[in-house]
């Protein structure tokens, strides 16, 4: 995308019916660290990349328990997101003050959504910097939404957001078609190794990534890290015969190599964001 | 049953204007409600009588409605009450059905939700005055709950109200038990409804029985019960007490 005269305001139409400021707080949804979010009947996965600004820092939070039954992943302007999450809270919690029972995800997707719709038509705001991965349990089963910067909002069985998403969404699609009737650990093998999709050959270690899971009779929770290391001994240790290794990209050396936090290096990375 | 609350100035004539604005005794007032889960789901039963202090001045208020696909309200207290609750249901189911998803307000939702309307009524000093039965049935689990106008609220197997607490309870207690046959559920409302029938004296003979299953609401043609006044008892009922009436 260019510079051109229609995107200065997020109020300016372009002649081709574009909304560029939108479009351009999509992009900033890009630069974020990567979010995955993978869905079968009875659970919700999400798993993301643990980013630190530099090795003396800590990670940035990207994963929020809305409520019990509800759990947000963010990637792309993380204050934004952070603000948002808030707003999930309170939402999630008067409903349940007023009718004792839990948000139905669809409908605090909807008014999410609707919340960055605004921002999308006032000369004197801002679209929302962060794409929301949203997964939730409710009546009507599992669910996995993902909310745009431009209010849009669509529902998936799996989905990656943020840098290198890409990678992670070439992984989904060759096996999003078996996640419905998954297992609560297959889901959580499968979000961890499209994490090390976007990882694109660096090595794979808990520390490096959050995960988080939430299903039927199980509240939304972190995975702690020596349960994801131990799910992913299982696949590095035997690289070769793991037909999840798709082609045949082999962890060869052991996990010991030290791989620098941080990274291999994301650059044009503005200091705000992931 | 009058009370005033101290307002700023302590002017006598803004007291009254005040009071003016605020429920203080209720006026058209309908007596018991009775209600039980049963196998399919609920049967709450309600006379058609609307009282005027001592007056039996409305003998065709239906006191119990459906709302939404789920549930059922009835009422006892004061009718105009009754009947701003179900406006603010209205529109509340109106909303819930504007989303347009596969979701809906079950009765746990729509009971809380009154709960704090009953509640919040009550702290400012200006309660409506009923009390309110709700029963329904959402995928497969039956849910029966009252709120009374000062905001307690409960569930149970079984709810009566006014009278009812008195007079059926008692019988209610003793013979319900879970998984009650349509036609048995309904002989015991209709038993709980006699006694009130014969010693709640805001009582009509015309109830309806209004039953809420899976598929839905049905609300039964209004109907009268059997009663027997030959008891002799009832032939010379001061004998035991000479003088009195």
């Amino acid at each position: 995308m260019f510079r051109n005269q229609y995107d200065t305001d997020v109020t300016t139409w372009s002649p081709t019916g574009r909304l560029f400021q939108v479009e351009y707080a999509m992009e900033a949804v890009k630069q974020g660290s990567a979010a995955i979010g993978l869905r079968s009947r009875s659970h919700v996965v999400l798993a993301c990349v643990n980013k630190a600004q530099s090795e003396l820092s800590s990670h940035q939070r990207k994963i929020f328990k809305v409520d019990d039954h509800i759990g947000v992943a963010i990637a792309g302007l993380t204050a934004d997101g952070r603000v948002l999450s808030r707003y999930m809270r309170s939402e999630s919690i008067n409903h349940s003050f007023s009718y004792e029972s839990l948000l139905p995800v669809g409908r605090l997707v909807v008014r999410l959504a609707d919340k960055a719709q605004v921002c999308t038509q006032r000369s004197w705001k801002r679209p929302y910097g962060v794409g929301l991965l949203v997964g939730g349990l409710d009546e009507s089963g599992a669910h996995l939404y993902y909310n745009c910067p431009s209010g849009n909002y669509f529902e998936y069985q799996a989905f990656a957001i943020g840098s290198r998403s890409q990678a992670a969404k070439t992984y989904l699609e060759r096996r999003f078609e078996g996640f419905q009737e998954s297992s609560r650990e297959d889901l959580i093998k499968d979000a961890i190794l499209a994490i090390r999709e976007t990882l694109q050959g660096e090595t794979l270690k808990s520390s490096l990534c959050t995960v988080s899971v939430l299903g039927v009779g199980e509240p939304f929770h972190f995975l702690d890290q020596e349960t994801i290391q131990n799910v992913i001994d299982t696949f590095e240790k035997v690289p070769e015969q793991e037909e999840e290794a798709g082609e045949g990209e082999a962890e060869a050396a052991a996990g010991d190599a030290p791989a620098e936090q941080g990274g291999a290096g994301d650059q044009d990375v503005a200091p705000m964001e992931m | 049953m009058t009370f005033t609350i101290p307002i700023d100035n302590g002017d006598a004539v803004k007291n009254a204007e005040a009071d003016s604005q605020r429920t203080l005794y209720p006026y058209v007032t309908g007596t018991s409600i009775v209600a039980i889960k049963y196998k399919d789901g609920v049967l709450m039963a309600s006379d058609m009588g609307g009282s005027y202090g001592s007056t039996l001045r409305y003998k065709n208020i239906e006191r119990v409605k459906a709302i939404g696909k789920h549930s059922l309200l009835g009422a006892s207290g004061e009718i105009s009450d009754f009947q701003e609750i179900l406006r603010y249901l209205d529109e509340l189911i109106l909303n819930d059905n504007m989303w347009d998803d596969g979701n809906s307000l079950g009765p746990k939702e729509v009971h809380n939700y009154l709960t704090r309307v009953m509640y919040n009524r009550r702290n400012k000093f200006n309660p409506l005055w009923n009390t309110l039965v709700l029963g329904g049935i959402k995928n497969g689990e039956s849910y029966l709950g009252m709120v009374s106008m000062i905001g307690v609220s409960f569930e149970d197997n079984h709810i009566a109200t006014g009278f009812g607490n008195h007079l059926a309870r008692p019988i209610l207690r003793d013979e319900w038990h879970a998984d009650l046959s349509f036609e048995d559920g309904v002989k015991l409302l209709e038993k709980c409804m006699r006694v009130l029938l014969y010693r709640d004296r805001s009582a009509i003979n015309k109830l309806q029985i209004a039953k809420i299953t899976e598929e839905g609401v049905t609300v039964s043609q209004p109907y009268s019960l059997k009663t027997f006044w030959e008891f002799q008892a009832f032939h010379n009922p001061t004998a035991g007490a000479e003088g009195s009436w």
